[in-house]
Order: C-alpha cells, then structure tokens, then sequence
C-alpha cells in the first residue's frame, strides 16, 4: 500500500487554494456599494474617483508590504511616473491621436512605471528593512528632482499643462462633474483589483508571504526568492504608475506634487489604517482617510490633520491590524456573545 | 448592543449633515470659494490670506448689491490635484459666483481650466508666475508677478553704481523667473552679472554658494528664495560677512517677508530689496489696514499675502456694485478690467486687457523702528506693469 501519491496531494493542494480564492458575501456587498456610490453621493464624484486612485496606490503597497514584506517610501515615485508618462502622451496626443486615448494611457503610464520599477528592483533586493526603506525613499527623492529640473519636458515646478486625453474609448468624454471619471476609475480600480486578488491567493502569491514569513528557510527549499521580489515589485510599479496615470488623466494635469514624498507616506498610512495584508485594507484606508479630511477640512480648515493624527495614534494604540484587525475583533466578540447567550 | 451604539451614532452624524445642509441653502448669496493652502509647508500664505480677505468684510459689511457675501473656505493643502478638485465641487455643488486664493502657480494653472470650463471669475490672491492670467479668461489678478517686483530691482541697482551682481535662487519655476527677470534688465542697463548660482529648492544648504559669491566679488548679491527659506539663508548670510566683504546683499521683498522678518534677526539690516507692499508703507490707508490687522490677527504682521487677499476682496466687491448684484460670470470678470483703486499697498489697478495687476514697486531697507525689523521704503516705480 503505497502513501498518498503526489497527484492527490497537487489535488488537494489545488482544492484548498480555490477555496481561499472563492469570493464571499462581504466582498461582494463591498463592490457593489462601490459602484452604488455613483447614485448614493453624486455631488461627491470627483472625490470618489481620488480615493478609487489613491486605493489603487495602497493597493500596491500592500502588494510589496503586506505580501511580500518589502517595506518600501518610495511607491509615490511610481505614482508620479505613471501620471507624467500618461500625461505627456496625452498632451502631445493633443487629444485626436490613438496616444491620448485614455485607456492607452494607462499602459503607457503603467509600462513606464513598470520598466523603471524592474530596473530599481535590484536595488532593493540587498539590505535589510532600514536599507530598504533608505533606498526606496532615494528612488523616489530623485524622480522628484528629475521631474523638477528637466523643465523642458514637464514644466517644473509650475506642472505639466494642456494634459487633455481623449473620450474613454472614444465614446465617454470627460465631464465637470467627474461622472466618467468615477466610472472609469472605478472600473479600471476592479478590474486590477481581481488580477491582484488573483494573483496573491495562487502558489506565487503564498511563495510571497513565505518569503515574508522567513526569508531564508524559503530560500532554503529552493524558491527563488530574488526572482519572486522582482517580479512582485515590478507589479506593483505597474500599479503605481496605471493609478498615476489615472489621476493625470482625471485632473488632466500632473505636477512635481505627483511624485513628492508625502505620496509615499500616505499610502502607507492608509495601508496601515486599513490594515496591511488584505489587499481591503488599502481600499478601506484610502476611504477612510480621504473622507476624514474632507469632513475635517469642511469643519477647520486649519486644524484637520490635528484630529486626523489623534485618529491615527488612537488606532495604532488600541487596535491591532488597522480597521480590518477591528471589524475583524468585533466580528470575534459578537459571535462569542452569540455563543454564550 | 455595541451594533445599536454604532448604528445610533451613524444616525446622528447623517442628521448633522443633513441640517449643515439645509441650512447653507437660504436666502439670496454669492458665494465666494477662497481655496487656499491652509495646511503643510505654504500654511502662512493661506492664514495671512483668509485674515486679508475676513477684514475686507469686516470693514465693509457683507450686503453688495442687496445680495449676502458668504466665504467658503477649502484648505488645499498646497496640492494642485486638490486645487482642482475643489474647485470642481465649489462651482458645481456649492455654486460659487467667484473662486479665488491660490497659493502658488501650480495651484492657480491647475483651476485654470475648470473657470474657463463653468465660466466664473478666479481671482489670484497670491501666485506670482506671470504666464498664469493669460492662461484662462476667468483670470484676474489682485498679488503681483515676480518680473513685476524684480525688475526694479535691477533698474535701482544699475542707477546706483553697482556694476557687478552675483544670483542666488531658489532651483525652481519662480527663481529662475526672478533670474531671467533680473538678469535681462539688469544688463541692458550696462550691468554685469558675473555667476548666475542656483540652490536646491529642497532642503537647501547656502554655505557653498554664499561662499562662491563671496569669493566672486562683487558688488552685490542677488538673493530669491521661496518666503519660508529666508531666515535659515540670511542667516548664513550673516555668517559669512558678506556685507563686511563691501557685498551689498539685494533681492525680492519674498525674502524680508512682513510676516517673519522681525525673527530672521539684525543680520538683516541694510538689505535692499524691491516689491509692491510693506507693511511700514507710509499712507493713511496702509496705517489703518496693519492697525486694524494686527487687531483682529492677535498681532500677527499683515504681509503682501495679506493685501493680496485683502484687494481680491474688494476686486470682488466692487465687480458686483458695477454689475448690480448679476452674477454671470462673463460679465463679473468684464466689471474687473480697468477697476482702480488706493489699497494699503498703493494706488493700483486692473489692467483692462491682460486682466493683471499694475501697481506701484518700491525700493526699500530693512531698518529697525521702535526696536522692530520693517522694511522702509524709500524709492518709489510708479504703475508697473505685472504682464505685457
């Protein structure tokens, strides 16, 4: 009588990853509230669709850290890269051209990342998690220079103006009231969203969070970790730089603001509101954060990062795992509750 | 029990909201949308701006036209992409008959469109790059441009045996505008600038330029910086005896700030600089706006944000007092070419066809009055123009 034979265990290992991969009633409700929101807050559009682009940026994030464990300020500059690659495609498009069709630009924007992102990647593959911090937030420091001083190309400091893309497939141009532009995000958000979703629940996106886990016994059973990283970090770089591309494309302008530091660390934050490791979190982070200074904002203009702050430190006191980790709690507590009574 | 609490808090707020409302959509208003960097590294142009603009109504009621005056503040902190968003909201959920503020270039270019786009009037209370008026026909301006306060500079210098200049600016937009501006006048008056130095805009250190100016030896220095870099850069300034070597420093009145100059220290006195307000200009008018400023801004200095604000203001006011209280925004921006008026800074005026500030630019020093830094001036180029 032989033990189980490989092909049962692939069978079973293949039965338990599509369990993982099958997608649940909270998510479902989660997406179609997304897209509700189009009817539910119509005056609030061009705000939804910055917080569709900042989720897709902590999306991102969470795919180096949350997943792969990389900790990384330096994702902004993936950011600015897509927005100005997108940007100057559709400027000199000027808005006939297959260049300055939008949903083009998102691969320009993302390719170009991406090409960039791939080349770096190699920087952060050495060191330990204080270099790499130290090396991604370089990357990004002198993306902003670059984009500072080749004037020429992006206008400096005053920005990169004149940026006008085409309809969306040349049937949805554009409006005021930022309708296409929520939809479009939207929908360029969920589609990333399932290919991301996709990717971390098959085998390479577990070999991430092994690696994650412990670099070196992985590296011990011969995944080849160094591969694994580039590839993710590539990814997200593409990610990064189609969210850039979106927002130049939206706003239809880029400037130096696109790739400053502060892009890096909001992301972050937001990740780390949302709580890291979900791929949700960033999205919920993201909402979290835009709405909290937008209603802050409208109540004191001069004060609301005081109270923005307060939130922060209040959560990362009392509540592991961001706003995830609490829904999380809470959904525990009740269900003992339940039990007990 | 814990699900009824959240529920019930999640009612409330909803209510709030609902009556914040209600209640913004009374009787008949204009609103004015001021987007302004409230926050981050541009923060003391948005305060010094709001307090500009919420004295301008203080003194002259908020009724023009039979119509209500309501201001509606949005902090952009200093993001173009925030700029812009809202301003979106402002024109199409708060229907604002007047966007105004921004705090720097990026922010103005980036409205830009939008005003072009729902046809209403975007007054500049601060950004100084002189491309942006031009660049939508909603724009008016109510600052100042940067060639407008630097080229004065250049003529006082060459009329005032100094032949030879060193620069230093800021490596970004506007200090390579205030370069070119100075440089341009400034050798076609037979003057000579012998190094053209740029400093990091991020971040900077000055030692190594203001020693390789120092070194250069001319007769001036030639100094632009973003306003919140001018202490730390006349501080070195000061450490490296640059006036001592016989270099007289000049520059941008963006440097001797109103609002931080009393901190930035004596190593000040004596700078020349060239710009269209100082808070120790000498009218009536001037004195009580800074008496009635400090008042209200718990002593806190009025600088040219302030009357940046202060005259959009009364650019907005008196648009509406010409049209009769229509608001259309076509004619609102018609109503503002060629408007003039004395502010605190000055006489000045609209310009009918660029729809940019023309205003008097006055040389002048920082000298110590009643034991406070002031810039004094003492040369006065009447009705410059702020773009052709």
């Amino acid at each position: 009588m032989s033990a189980i034979t490989p092909s049962t265990e692939a069978i079973r290992a293949r039965a338990v990853l599509l369990g993982r991969s099958r997608w649940g009633v909270a998510e479902i409700i989660f997406w179609v509230l997304a897209f509700a929101c189009y009817w539910l807050f119509p005056t609030k559009l061009s705000l939804l669709s910055e917080i569709a682009i900042l989720g897709l940026v902590a999306l991102s994030v969470d795919l180096v850290l949350g997943y792969a464990g990389i900790v990384t300020l330096g994702q902004g500059a993936f950011f600015g890269i897509g927005a100005y690659a997108a940007g100057l495609a559709a400027k000199h498009g000027m808005g006939t051209s297959l260049w300055s069709d939008p949903v083009i630009g998102l691969f320009i924007g993302g390719g170009v990342a991406a090409v960039i992102g791939f080349a770096t990647s190699f920087l952060v593959l050495r060191g330990s998690d204080m270099t790499r911090l130290m090396v991604t937030l370089g990357v990004a420091l002198i993306v902003d220079e670059v984009v500072n001083q080749m004037k020429w190309l992006t206008g400096g400091s005053d920005g990169l103006q004149g940026v006008l893309p085409s309809a969306v497939l040349g049937i949805w141009e554009f409006d005021l009231f930022g309708r296409v532009a929520f939809v479009y995000s939207m929908v360029v958000l969920f589609v990333l969203f399932v290919i991301a979703r996709a990717l971390v629940k098959s085998p390479f996106g577990l070999s991430l969070q092994a690696i994650k886990g412990n670099m070196l016994r992985t590296r011990a059973i011969g995944m080849p970790v160094n591969a694994r990283l580039v590839a993710v970090y590539t990814v997200a770089a593409f990610y990064a730089g189609v969210a850039g591309a979106l927002a130049a494309q939206t706003t239809q302008f880029a400037s130096p603001d696109y790739v400053a530091f502060h892009r890096s660390a909001d992301a972050m934050l937001m990740l780390v509101f949302g709580g890291a490791g979900h791929l949700y979190g960033g999205l919920l982070g993201s909402i979290i954060f835009r709405t909290m200074q937008d209603v802050l904002g409208n109540i004191t203009p001069q004060y609301w990062q005081f109270w923005l702050g307060v939130t922060l430190v209040a959560l990362v006191l009392f509540v592991r795992g961001g706003i995830l980790g609490l829904l999380g709690n809470m959904l525990a507590a009740w269900r003992r509750k339940g039990g007990a009574s | 029990m814990f699900r009824r609490q959240i529920l019930k808090s999640i009612g409330v707020a909803g209510l709030a909201l609902a009556t914040g409302i209600s209640a913004a959509s009374a009787q008949e208003v204009v609103k004015v949308g001021l987007i302004l960097p409230m926050t981050g590294p541009s923060a003391s142009t948005g305060r010094q701006i709001e307090a500009g603009a919420r004295l301008w109504m203080a003194q002259n009621g908020t009724i023009v036209a039979g119509k209500k005056i309501e201001l509606i503040i949005k902090d952009d902190t200093g993001a173009a992409d925030q700029s812009k968003r809202l301003a979106t909201e402002l024109v199409v959920n708060d229907k604002v008959a007047f966007l105004a503020g921004f705090g720097l270039t990026p922010l103005a270019l980036a409205v830009g469109p939008v005003a072009s786009q729902a046809k209403v009037p975007a007054v500049i209370m601060a950004a100084g790059t002189s491309t942006i008026v031009a660049s939508s026909p909603y724009f008016v301006r109510t600052s100042f441009t940067l060639p407008q306060n630097t080229a004065p500079m250049a003529q006082w210098s060459a009329a005032n045996n100094i032949k030879t200049v060193v620069t230093l600016v800021s490596d970004y937009g506007p200090g390579l505008d205030s370069e070119k501006a100075f440089k341009a006048e400034f050798e076609a008056k037979g003057g000579k600038v012998l190094d053209t130095l740029r400093a990091p805009l991020m971040n900077p250190e000055f030692a190594a330029f203001l020693q390789k100016a120092k070194d250069l030896k001319p007769d001036a220095l030639f100094l632009f910086v973003p306003s919140g870099q001018g202490a730390s850069l006349m501080k070195q300034v000061g450490e490296r005896e640059l006036a001592k070597a016989g270099i007289k420093i000049i520059g941008t009145g963006d440097v001797t700030d109103d609002d931080q100059l009393n901190g930035m220290g004596d190593a000040l006195i004596g700078m020349i600089t060239s710009h269209n307000y100082s808070a120790a200009h000498d009218s009536p008018e001037n004195k009580a706006y800074v008496a009635a400023f400090l008042k209200a801004n718990n002593n806190m200095r009025p600088n040219f944000m302030s009357v940046g604000g202060f005259d959009g203001m009364a650019a907005i006011y008196k648009a509406l007092e010409k049209t009769k209280g229509d608001t259309d925004g076509t004619k609102l921006v018609e109503a503002m070419k060629g408007l003039a008026w004395v502010s605190p800074r000055g006489p000045m005026s609209i310009d009918a066809t660029t729809r940019d500030i023309t205003q008097n630019v006055y040389v002048r020093e920082v000298k110590k009055v009643d034991g406070q830094l002031y810039n004094v001036e003492f040369a006065t180029i009447a009705n410059v123009k702020g773009s052709n």
